[in-house]
């Protein structure tokens, strides 16, 4: 009797290690910021497909979207994502200082372009008509213009935000340190809601209707135009702008747990191909890729652009002076 | 005005006036008072949320609950209702018993324990459970090690359903056992019934209408809560998100219809838990009035 017991038991075992064996079905989770649902939903699905002409295997890819920042917590706080697509480079380089073995040094090196496969810049969504006559940063510090941005603190949109503004600031005539500080402390006096995550301050502006200006990602501006109807906002671009660098990768602690390495690379490398470039254009980010950035030309205005690197000395720099506690947003959110 | 309603009140009890004799346009002006506050802040929001849900016909709110996604989230907010009663019915019961009918030492400590999820906010509630279990916390690289996950999984989601709906049913037997005395009991163990019959036969059969009263807030709580269990979810969709977390993705992405109709699933669970909990009440009182 207990021969045949063991006997069932190995087999049974054999049985489920051979089905695992045929039909391989891997899952991966990409956490991910606030306005990229629309974007990896579509390009989820190529990749599943590609992987499965491929490979034969199945793969699902989850998704966790919430404020770039706070979903980094979540990640070191043991949200296992097999990669991170997040709003700006130093969230992931969060992961690689707080983190347990999650994510090795140099990072930023491991992919094209400072492993960011699509860019994004910072425009204004104003309602039809711009009746408060905006059309560039200078226009956010009139009085009575009400601004809506999520919180630097917690939202990656919001820093590239206030960073652009600071840009601003420092390439007007007499363009210095304190102009530029005073000049921000000005829109954020404007202010009237402070979300946690980009996608908030867009139902904040677009479905409950408050505020006149709207400082987003271009592509979760013409998200809104296109889901709510071109007849009620339109987009302003300013005379100079940011290049947000959102930046991937994949977390190395949890894919080399899961057995997930070499799927969770091949995904973020296939946003590099021609087809992932053309679905990150066709969700309005700007694509790396020369010949799919002219295809979609029309979808992206002329703005003259600067990097975090040529303003600031690159994200931690920034960081550290303008959104660690005590720094210069703290200074300036607390005056008023 | 309050004070005058008030004081019209006081002269008609210092009268001897039937509260029903009150002035015709005092009547009124309560009645209507009330009738308007109930319809604003109740009834208006309750038919808004079905016809939000219904704006773009039957087949997409049905659409919207049938989703994959949707689906998930409506399991997954079962189960963790369905975790979470057994564990406090079982809490519940050995709690009161304990609270009404004995006296110990730190009784008095554990009355208070008790009322802690209602004096926290559930978000602390969830961020003790993000502490003790990320994998910065006590016990997450241990967990991580042996491959094992509470937060931003399942496990989470029930610890932290549990914890907020802890109190509901202890709340509720502690008083009805502590007015019932313990003079039936006694008379259970002088007769020669042991203790686990005296509770079976005498202790929970007099509570069982509260108990029940109990579990059905108690599942209510379960199956809304929010805030908790938005903080230990990770919100990885088709995995880890609860009814009431999925409509606030929908609405998120601009799915207000697919929000609005998993909305009124929910809201229609809470309806039936009134209709329920009406008819408890109402059998308890038929029951108190055979009983006298």
């Amino acid at each position: 009797m207990r021969k045949f017991l063991k006997t069932a038991a190995l087999s049974a075992l054999l049985a489920a290690a051979s089905a695992q064996a045929f039909a391989a079905s891997i899952t991966l989770l990409n956490v991910s910021y606030d306005p990229t649902r629309e974007f990896y939903q579509d390009y989820n699905a190529h990749f599943a497909r590609l992987w499965k002409d491929k490979t034969g295997d199945d793969v699902t890819i989850r998704q966790s979207h919430g404020g770039s920042g706070k979903q980094a917590r979540s990640v070191i706080e043991g949200l296992e994502a097999d990669v991170v697509t997040l709003a700006l480079a130093y969230d992931v380089d969060a992961l690689r200082i707080h983190g347990r073995n999650l994510l090795a040094e140099g990072w930023i090196g491991e992919l094209a372009d400072n492993s960011a496969p699509y860019t994004s810049t910072i425009v204004f969504l104003v309602r039809k008509g711009n009746p408060k006559g905006i059309n560039d940063w200078g226009d956010l510090v009139k009085p009575g213009v009400e601004v809506i941005t999520p919180n630097p603190k917690t939202s990656g949109g919001a820093r590239w935000n206030y960073l652009a503004a600071w840009g601003y600031a420092l390439r007007q005539p007499g363009g210095d340190e304190a102009a530029a500080k005073k000049f921000v402390g000005d829109i954020f006096r404007n202010v009237k809601v402070l979300d946690t995550g980009a996608r908030g301050s867009t139902t904040t502006f677009v479905e409950r209707g408050i505020g006149d200006v709207l400082l987003a990602w271009e592509n979760e501006a013409y998200l809104a135009i296109n889901e709510l109807g071109p007849e009620n906002f339109e987009i302003v671009t300013p005379s100079v702008s940011i290049l947000a660098e959102p930046s991937v990768a994949v977390v190395d602690g949890n894919v080399d747990r899961h057995g997930t390495r070499d799927v969770a690379t091949a995904y973020l490398t296939e946003l590099y191909s021609p087809e992932g470039q053309e679905i990150a254009a066709k969700h309005y980010y700007r694509p790396r890729n020369p010949e799919v950035l002219a295809k979609y030309a029309d979808s992206f205005a002329d703005v003259e652009l600067f990097t975090i690197d040529e303003v600031f000395g690159g994200w931690t720099r920034a960081q550290d002076e303008h959104f660690s506690d005590g720094g210069i947003f703290d200074q300036i959110y607390v005056i008023r | 005005m309050a004070g005058g309603t008030a004081s019209l009140y006081a002269r008609g009890r210092q009268t001897g006036r039937a509260a029903t004799r009150d002035p015709k346009w005092a009547q009124v002006l309560i009645i209507g008072l009330g009738l308007t506050f109930f319809a604003l802040f109740l009834l208006a929001p309750l038919a808004l949320v079905f016809t939000e849900a219904l704006r773009k016909g039957w087949s997409a709110y049905f659409g919207a609950l049938v989703d994959r996604d949707a689906q998930s989230a409506i399991r997954l907010t079962l189960l963790a209702a369905a975790i979470a009663v057994p564990v406090n019915l079982v809490f519940g019961i050995a709690a009161s018993w304990l609270i009404a009918k004995h006296r110990f030492r730190g009784r008095t400590l554990l009355t208070t324990l008790i009322d802690l999820p209602f004096s926290v906010s559930p978000v602390i509630a969830g961020l003790v459970y993000v502490l003790v279990f990320s994998s910065q916390g006590w016990f997450g690289p241990w967990l991580q090690d042996n491959g094992m996950k509470v937060i931003f999984a399942v496990p989470g989601i029930v610890l932290a359903t549990v914890f907020v709906t802890f109190p509901f049913i202890a709340r509720e037997l502690i008083p009805l056992m502590e007015s019932q005395g313990t003079e039936e009991e006694e008379a259970a163990v002088v007769l020669g019934a042991g203790g686990l019959t005296t509770f079976l036969r005498v202790t929970l059969p007099n509570v069982k209408w509260g108990l029940l009263y109990g579990v059905i807030l108690c599942n209510a709580r379960a199956m809304g809560e929010f805030g908790a269990v938005s903080v230990v979810s990770g919100h990885i969709r088709g995995l880890t998100n609860t009814m009431p977390l999925h409509v606030e993705i929908l609405y998120n992405e601009y799915q207000f219809s697919a929000a609005f109709a998993v909305a009124s699933l929910l809201a229609l669970l809470a309806l039936l838990t009134l209709l329920i909990k009406t008819v408890v009440e109402w059998r308890v009182a038929r029951a108190q009035r055979e009983g006298a």
